[in-house]
């Protein structure tokens, strides 16, 4: 009997494991993105997050910096994993990410000298940014090459995407303008709503290092209230549930013991 | 009196935490019991200075000379690394105890952007040796001396009955927020 069931199981297992492969690479492209964001949820990598949100362009040119070395240095580690022995492996990731940075660093001071300045030594800082070599231990090291790419595009684009958004409140709020063009080397120089009027109600302080802590501190709470809330929704529902198939099976109960009572009568 | 003035603008006006936003990781991290943050600052005294004491140098007397002052960052992490684990070998057979102190921040460190961004300020910024040193000096205790006084605001901080959407790290980036406030109030001292 046992034999004769097992191979009618196999296939089916097999179909679901290709299933399963595939929900899982895009899966780890998009965790990264909002689910295990790595600002808002893992709260790591929060130097160049404060630093260089002071606009939003900036914040989105440290975004796409990251995004092209993430990218690069999780292709570069899942690559070498079998090689590298697993007691210099921290050291030879940071060389790793050292020659990259600094081969970017040439290049954006080359074709785009204005981000260069803008992010100064925290250009270079990208070197010890919690977040890449994370992603290289965590992730790269243990996993093959495509799925590691996918990984560290995910990761990064949750990045640039949060530092974006931080850039925007603080700019926004900051200034009463947001300025595009003026330190990414774009085609344009425009200033979104800069004709309402709204730079002299504008406070100050947000473009300043304190601004950041408080922003980043204010968006967090929001976020993690959100979360709480749909949490508390959720834990409602599953009660909601919970009672009305308690109440279902009492109703059930009942019609039996109702069904029996009327049986008695009748005997 | 420069060199004073240095001392002072690292320590409080250019504080390498609220102001610079380096070492943030540690910041957030270990901030949550005293025991843990005084190893912690006393390590990152140790590395820091001992850090810019050799970059330096290498940068003024190797890499300027020969032309590659490019590959600053790769020799600089490197030297980090190398120098963290030699300060570990030290430590562990100068002093037990210390190195029971410190022992579990060491290995951080070497990831730790305040000690990476000292060493990379101090040559972008061109200043001559002493000044560096100092500069160092004034970085690290800056560091500690925020990162004590946040651990203590901390331990308060638990105890309190903070909303529940707040609590944890962002009611601790809102007080770094005021403490940043209060820092700034400082920039009038020089």
């Amino acid at each position: 009997m046992t034999e004769a069931k097992k191979p009618i199981a196999v296939p089916k297992k097999a179909v679901k494991k290709d299933d399963i492969v595939k929900v899982d690479l895009w899966s780890t492209f998009t965790k990264g993105i909002w689910k295990e964001n790595s600002i808002f949820v893992m709260v790591l990598g929060m130097c160049p997050s404060l630093a260089v949100t002071s606009t939003l362009e900036a914040g989105l040119g440290m975004g796409i910096l990251v995004f092209i070395i993430l990218t690069i240095s999780n292709l570069i580690i899942s690559s070498i994993r079998k090689f590298v022995p697993s007691t210099v492996r921290i050291p030879s990731y940071v060389v790793i990410i050292a020659t990259e940075v600094t081969a970017l660093q040439m290049l954006v001071n080359a074709f785009a000298s204005d981000l260069g300045e803008t992010l100064g030594v925290y250009l270079a800082l990208i070197v010890v940014n919690c977040i890449i070599l994370g992603r290289a231990e965590a992730f790269a090291s243990k996993n093959k090459v495509v799925p590691s790419i996918l990984d560290g595009m995910g990761t990064s684009i949750g990045f640039a995407l949060s530092l974006t958004i931080i850039g925007f409140v603080r700019e926004f709020f900051g200034t009463g303008m947001i300025k595009l063009g003026y330190i990414l080397p774009l085609p344009f120089q425009i200033e979104l709503f800069g004709g309402f009027g709204l730079s002299k109600y504008s406070i100050g302080i947000l473009t300043a290092p304190p601004g950041g802590f408080l922003i980043i501190g204010l968006l967090l709470a929001v976020f993690t209230a959100k979360a709480n809330i749909k949490k508390a929704k959720e834990a409602e529902k599953e009660k909601a549930e919970k009672i009305k198939k308690a109440l279902e099976i009492k109703a059930k109960l009942e019609a039996a013991k109702a069904a029996a009572a009327a049986k008695g009568v009748e005997a | 009196m420069d060199l004073l003035a240095i001392l002072i603008s690292s320590l409080l006006i250019n504080n390498i935490i609220l102001m610079q936003f380096l070492g943030l990781c540690s910041f957030f991290g270990v901030s949550t019991k005293m025991k843990s943050v005084v190893g912690m600052s006393l390590a990152v005294i140790v590395v820091i200075l001992l850090s810019a004491a050799i970059t330096w140098p290498i940068y003024r007397f190797v890499l300027d000379p020969l032309g590659i002052t490019y590959i600053n960052t790769i020799a600089f992490i490197l030297v980090i690394a190398a120098l963290v684990q030699l300060t570990e070998l030290v430590v562990k057979k100068v002093s037990k105890s210390l190195y029971k102190a410190l022992g579990v921040y060491l290995p951080l460190i070497a990831t730790n952007c305040a000690v990476l961004g000292v060493a990379l300020t101090n040559v972008a910024s061109d200043i001559p040796y002493s000044e560096a040193l100092v500069y160092a000096l004034g970085s690290a205790l800056g560091y500690s001396l925020v990162i004590i006084a946040f651990a203590a605001i901390r331990i308060k901080l638990n105890a309190a009955n903070t909303p529940k959407a707040l609590k944890g790290i962002p009611i601790a980036l809102i007080t770094a927020s005021l403490m940043a406030l209060a820092f700034m109030g400082l920039a009038g001292i020089i």
